[in-house]
């Protein structure tokens, strides 16, 4: 281990803040962050970030770096910020690394427009096809999954059941109406296979996160997340490419490499936080990751073992599905990760040693995968 | 009534583009691994070799998978709910397209369906390939 989390916080408000710019939404979150390690912005000397560069946001808080990462492969991009700040910090290039997100997902206060032009990849080989935003990208793979393995429409709708039931246990969750099988079924159809409610929420919000080296960690107000492992892949950066349908080739070697770092197994995790940005991304990670075989994901949700009271507790905050989701959902799933192993999480599981928190970027274009510890010798 | 988004070539999909308007499904193949490849680069993502030539492709493929659409994109909102699909075509490699020519169903959409190119016009540039069910197939 080199590395830990010693300062985690999100935005004061996550949901709709029409009042707030992107780039207030990252520096918003970082000061929280800050006052959460008890640090000041003069303690800062590496900034990641993804969606605003980091000169920008180095910049907007009055940071001097010396170390700089704006790698932005998507929703995914803060569990590869927080790999890049553990080995940057080993590598000795910074010593307190900033990990920002804030995005005006919802109002688009301050966000730079979509698409990237008609001689893009995308503009030649999508675009013209008539694909509006993810949900019509993200979902392709879904009806091969079906066809291969047998996955239901009732199971894909489960994974939506569950994630509300932990919605419900937290207070700052936008959606937390309880909600069943039929409701999700009797929703709108978004792009057959998917229904409305299998879509994630469109939100505005932020988070943001303190990085240091392992040694330093109790010298800080909070109880230390230690980063156990860490992983990261790309794949493609168009859905047609994807390599199999069935499963994500990135979600598979950003898996392994952070289960290989951290030297423990499937069996040693207490908690997950699968990115969802969809109902059936969740059950590609439980596949990819290796906690089921191929095609099992779809009785698991089914059986409601994610669900309170589950063996297999995943997404409790309420995930992208039910408790918010700006467009880069990872770094809220790696924030209730850091609640979890604190005893900070409003729906608090007992006795939690280790999570996984593993994202997605892009549609499966690429992933990242971080495996936490509050034990120190781990 | 803004248009569906038209694509502009580049020097690397260049011949694709120039093959649509002729009707022809141009694709690369890999003279030194032998593998059929898509989207057009002047060198093979298999094994990297710049010994890489077009050809004409069958035009005949089967559904992978889709979704049906019915949030249209701009342009669109003449056709939802309409086809987004993925269809591997019989030498190998896989696109993105709209599946034309059936009642948007799921029914009518089996998964492995066999489907054929089908050429639709935008401007005096780009044709686009699209699919359909191929006619006399098992």
């Amino acid at each position: 281990m080199s590395a830990a989390v010693v300062g985690a916080a999100e935005t004061d408000v996550v949901g709709v803040q029409p009042d707030k710019s992107a780039i207030q939404l990252h520096a918003e979150a970082a000061l929280n962050a800050l006052a959460d390690a008890g640090l000041t912005k003069d303690d800062i000397d590496g900034v990641l970030c993804a969606g605003q560069s980091p000169v920008a946001v180095a910049e907007y808080l009055g940071i001097v770096p010396k170390f700089l990462d704006g790698t932005s492969v998507g929703g995914c991009s803060f569990m590869l910020h927080v790999r890049h700040a553990a080995a940057a910090i080993r590598a000795g290039l910074c010593t307190t690394a900033l990990i920002t997100h804030g995005q005006s997902g919802r109002s688009r206060v301050g966000e730079s427009g979509w698409g990237g032009g008609r001689q893009t990849l995308s503009g030649q080989f999508e675009e013209p096809y008539g694909v509006a935003g993810p949900a019509t990208r993200f979902t392709i793979p879904i009806l091969r999954h079906m066809h291969e393995y047998g996955t239901t429409h009732e199971q894909l709708a489960s994974v939506a059941v569950a994630t509300r039931r932990w919605a419900e246990l937290n207070p700052r969750a936008m959606m937390r109406d309880p909600l069943t099988i039929e409701d999700v079924l009797n929703s709108r159809v978004i792009a057959y296979p998917v229904h409305l409610l299998e879509c994630c929420l469109v939100t505005d919000g932020g988070g943001a996160l303190v990085v240091v080296s392992a040694e330093r960690a109790k010298d800080f107000p909070k109880k230390p997340v230690y980063v156990l492992g860490t992983g990261e892949s790309s794949e493609h950066s168009m859905i047609s490419m994807m390599h199999d349908f069935t499963e994500s080739r990135a979600f598979k070697v950003s898996g392994e490499l952070a289960f290989a770092e951290a030297g423990i197994s499937r069996a040693d995790i207490d908690h997950a936080m699968f990115y969802d940005a969809f109902a059936h991304t969740p059950m590609f990670a439980l596949e990819g990751l290796g906690f089921v075989g191929k095609g099992e994901s779809g009785p698991f949700f089914e059986e409601m073992r994610t669900a309170p009271g589950g063996d297999f507790p995943l997404n409790t905050n309420g995930g992208g599905l039910s408790y918010t989701h700006t467009g880069m959902y990872g770094m809220f799933a790696i924030q209730e990760s850091v609640r979890q192993l604190r005893g900070e999480a409003a729906a608090q599981l007992p006795n939690v040693r280790t999570s996984i928190a593993h994202g997605v970027g892009g549609m499966f274009h690429a992933a990242g995968t971080l495996i936490l510890t509050n034990d120190e010798r781990a | 009534m803004p248009k569906r988004p038209i694509p502009e070539a580049t020097p690397e999909t260049a011949e694709f583009w120039a093959g649509a308007r002729r009707g022809e499904l141009r694709i690369q193949r890999c003279n030194a691994c032998g593998k059929a490849y898509f989207f057009p680069r002047p060198f093979c993502p298999h094994c990297s070799s710049k010994d890489v030539g077009w050809f004409t492709a069958s035009g005949r493929g089967r559904l992978y998978s889709y979704v049906i659409n019915h949030r249209p994109a701009m342009g669109f909102q003449d056709y939802a709910p309409y086809v987004i699909a993925v269809v591997e075509l019989e030498e190998g490699p896989r696109m993105m397209t709209n599946i034309i020519g059936v009642d948007p169903t799921p029914e009518n959409l089996p998964i492995d369906l066999p489907v054929e190119v089908t050429w639709e016009q935008q401007d005096e540039r780009i044709t686009l390939p699209l699919f359909q069910p191929r006619t006399g197939a098992p």
